[in-house]
């Protein structure tokens, strides 16, 4: 399946030869398992594994979280207290369930960052990419519907603020919106609907995920040098690579139990601490919360929706100039898919003939400000829309953008950038070599 | 700025951002108290929830309900554990819906263990069952939010701050009375002082002064909320331990198996 040259699987007993000609799943789970990956990877190409454990989990936990859910505006919310007291062990899944979401979303913007720093996204991994930001648009809906199930005060009136977003698309948006709910307001049809997506888009996601797989096993992993594998012989390229099994798949369960043990402690001492108090108050329709704070996961894309308010120039002009069709409302909407759909274009984006971060000095700086900036945006996400967070959020969304729309494009073209090594072979020997043994030594 | 460096600045921040989503305290003054099931170790003290489950029944269940709380988890471990017939006696004070074939609708009858405790009393008065979690977060707006891992959620802090918040005054708008109350967002709550102290004769002969029977209301109710948390925090360090031990051996087998090829590098570059 691999580009690069490796032994492939030879069936050797009879059964195996027979089973091969009319089903040949063992060379492919063989071949899938002995991809030749580069050895220097370092410690950011972990979370792929972290989030198919994720996705496993939650697709476990959920399908027995179903079976005593019910998906009803009058029974919703005490058949999660059903589970959370009567169920054998309910408490416990229901709390792996939710935290699960977040450690499925910390490990993706890990995963997602990891890319962005390392050039993973070009030429020839952009199809890689282009599914992994649909999986990550999946993950959203899933986790947004998801939130809705319990029926608390968060759950319904985050529904309320989201699908509202759809009714500032002029002309058709209402409609859409209508269409969404299932009525002119989240009720139990709506939830209804939620249950029945967040039960089938984690599949939809499964299968991203094998095509995910694919396409990086079609080109080979990326690595931290951004230098390709040496695909002359398959003695060269065993120089630069090691199968996946055993050497990535001990080293990244090693990681993810790590990751687990710290997963653990939050759902053991502290399963709420990501949860927001008032989503253990039932929905009601009539009373309002103070905040509607969206889960920190969406925060960022929350912050960019808000930021653009109609006092900003730029939102007035766009007013003027499309007659009023894209009025501040519809222009924060548009910022926020705008601000997911830049980053899927990031491979085209992005001028710069080196892959990797580490050896682009300006873009590392960038780089270093984009990923505060997303930080901010999520602290600002939260705030009210006062002053100076108005201001915090305008400046955060817009560096958002300049990022992706301009800088990256300029710095392919300013930038001088430093020389990576010829292979990935000396990129290793550089690291655990004679010469850097003292290096190596702390 | 290298990017070990950069994930862990990236994850204080996130740790910190975070926060600020859970808390949901404006105004009002919640004092911090040291309940006995705060931090990973603690757990409920029986004696008083039994204590908390009194004020409950005598004061706060005339007007409100529990509706999530079955009766029979009572008596369960990790909570008030009290006797199968201490709660089969408890449940006989409080009235079921009857739906037996030849009851009526609106019929009633008396309530058994496998009964919830019933709905609020008062319209008004909200449900206490989730009470201690839905007003959690209160250790402060800008605290930082992980100290909740050694100091509990602040949810029972907010409850005992309430019970033991109120200065006397009272005013009266639109028809309706509302008292001060000092931990109340806001400042005025319209729930009448519901405890003055000396309000229980507690079985067990503890202090009925106001602040022991609120603290002792606010640890009922943290448990009428979170039922299951000792069984959870069991769960947490078994996890926590077993996962520990497997990443250790797991770092283990991963290092002697890139042992040869990190001594291979070595080999290679010694000739060069």
């Amino acid at each position: 399946m691999s580009g690069i040259p490796h032994d492939h699987y030879e069936p050797k007993t009879g059964f195996e030869k027979w089973l091969n000609v009319r089903l040949p799943i063992v060379g492919l789970v063989y071949d899938t398992l002995m991809i030749p990956t580069p050895k220097n990877l370092n410690w950011m190409w972990i979370w792929g594994i972290v989030l198919a454990f994720c996705l496993v989990m939650q697709i476990i936990t959920g399908v027995i979280l179903a079976m005593h859910y019910t998906p009803h505006v009058d029974l919703a919310f005490s058949s999660i207290e059903h589970i959370m007291r009567n169920v054998n062990g309910g408490h416990m899944l229901r709390y792996m369930h939710a935290n699960g979401a977040a450690l499925f979303f910390f490990a993706v913007y890990m995963h997602i960052f990891r890319g962005l720093y390392y050039g993973s996204y070009k030429a020839p991994r952009e199809v890689t990419w282009i599914i992994g930001m649909l999986i990550y648009l999946a993950m959203m809906a899933t986790a947004f519907m998801g939130y809705v199930l319990p029926w608390g005060q968060m759950s319904f009136w985050g529904a309320t603020v989201i699908t509202g977003l759809f009714g500032a698309i002029p002309v058709v948006g209402e409609s859409i919106q209508a269409w969404l709910l299932g009525g002119p307001a989240v009720e139990n049809a709506t939830l209804n609907r939620f249950f029945s997506l967040h039960y089938l888009l984690p599949f939809v996601i499964a299968a991203l995920v094998a095509i995910h797989i694919w396409a990086f096993h079609t080109t080979g992993n990326s690595n931290p040098t951004g230098v390709e594998v040496r695909r002359g012989s398959k003695e060269e390229a065993a120089k630069d690579t090691l199968p996946f099994w055993p050497y990535f798949v001990m080293k990244d369960l090693f990681a993810l139990m790590v990751i687990l043990a710290i997963f653990f402690a939050v759902i053991g001492f502290m399963p709420n601490y990501l949860g927001h108090p008032d989503n253990y108050i039932e929905a009601n329709p009539l009373s309002t919360p103070a905040h509607i704070v969206p889960e920190w996961f969406f925060l960022p894309f929350y912050a960019i929706l808000r930021a653009f308010t109609a006092d900003v120039w730029a939102v007035q002009f766009v007013d003027w100039i499309t007659f009023g069709v894209v009025d501040a409302k519809f222009f924060g909407v548009l910022a926020m898919f705008g601000a997911i759909a830049v980053m899927a274009l990031v491979p085209w984006l992005d001028t710069s003939s080196v892959r990797s971060g580490r050896f682009r000095p300006m873009f590392k700086m960038f780089f270093a400000l984009f990923a505060i900036d997303f930080i901010v945006l999520m602290w600002v996400g939260a705030r009210d829309t006062d002053f100076p967070h108005d201001w915090i959020s305008l400046i955060a969304s817009t560096y958002w953008f300049a990022y992706f729309l301009i800088i990256l494009p300029l710095l392919g073209v300013i930038e001088k950038p430093d020389q990576p090594p010829a292979t990935i072979e000396d990129d290793f020997n550089a690291h655990y070599g004679h010469a850097s043994s003292d290096a190596d030594a702390k | 700025m290298s990017i070990k460096k950069l994930t862990l600045t990236a994850l204080t921040a996130l740790t910190l951002s975070v926060t600020s989503a859970v808390s949901s305290g404006d105004g009002g003054h919640i004092h911090d108290t040291d309940f006995s099931f705060e931090s990973p170790f603690g757990t409920y003290d029986e004696a008083q929830l039994r204590r908390g489950l009194q004020v409950f029944t005598e004061v706060c269940a005339s007007c409100h309900g529990m509706q999530y709380v079955p009766i029979r988890s009572l008596g369960d471990k990790g909570g008030p554990h009290m006797s199968a017939d201490a709660v089969r006696e408890y449940a006989t004070q409080f009235e079921a819906a009857d739906t037996s074939d030849d009851a009526e609708l609106g019929d009633t009858r008396e309530a058994k263990p496998t009964d919830h405790f019933p709905v609020s009393a008062d319209p008004n008065a909200p449900d206490l069952s989730l009470m201690a979690k839905s007003r959690a977060g209160y250790h402060g707006p800008y605290g930082l939010g992980l100290s909740q891992l050694i100091n509990g959620m602040g949810g029972p802090e907010y409850i005992l701050s309430i019970l033991v918040g109120y200065t006397g005054e009272e005013k009266e708008e639109a028809g309706t009375t509302f008292y001060e109350n000092t931990a109340f967002p806001g400042g005025w709550i319209s729930m009448p002082p519901p405890l003055y102290g000396e309000d229980v004769d507690f079985a067990d002969g503890h202090s009925n002064t106001l602040h022991h029977e609120a603290e002792d209301t606010a640890a009922f109710l943290m448990w009428a909320a979170e039922p299951k948390m000792m069984a959870r925090k069991r769960a947490g360090f078994i996890g926590v331990l077993m996962l520990t031990l497997l990443s250790v051996l797991l770092y283990a087998t991963t290092k002697r198996l890139w042992a040869p090829v990190k001594q291979r590098a070595k080999d290679d570059t010694e000739n060069s």
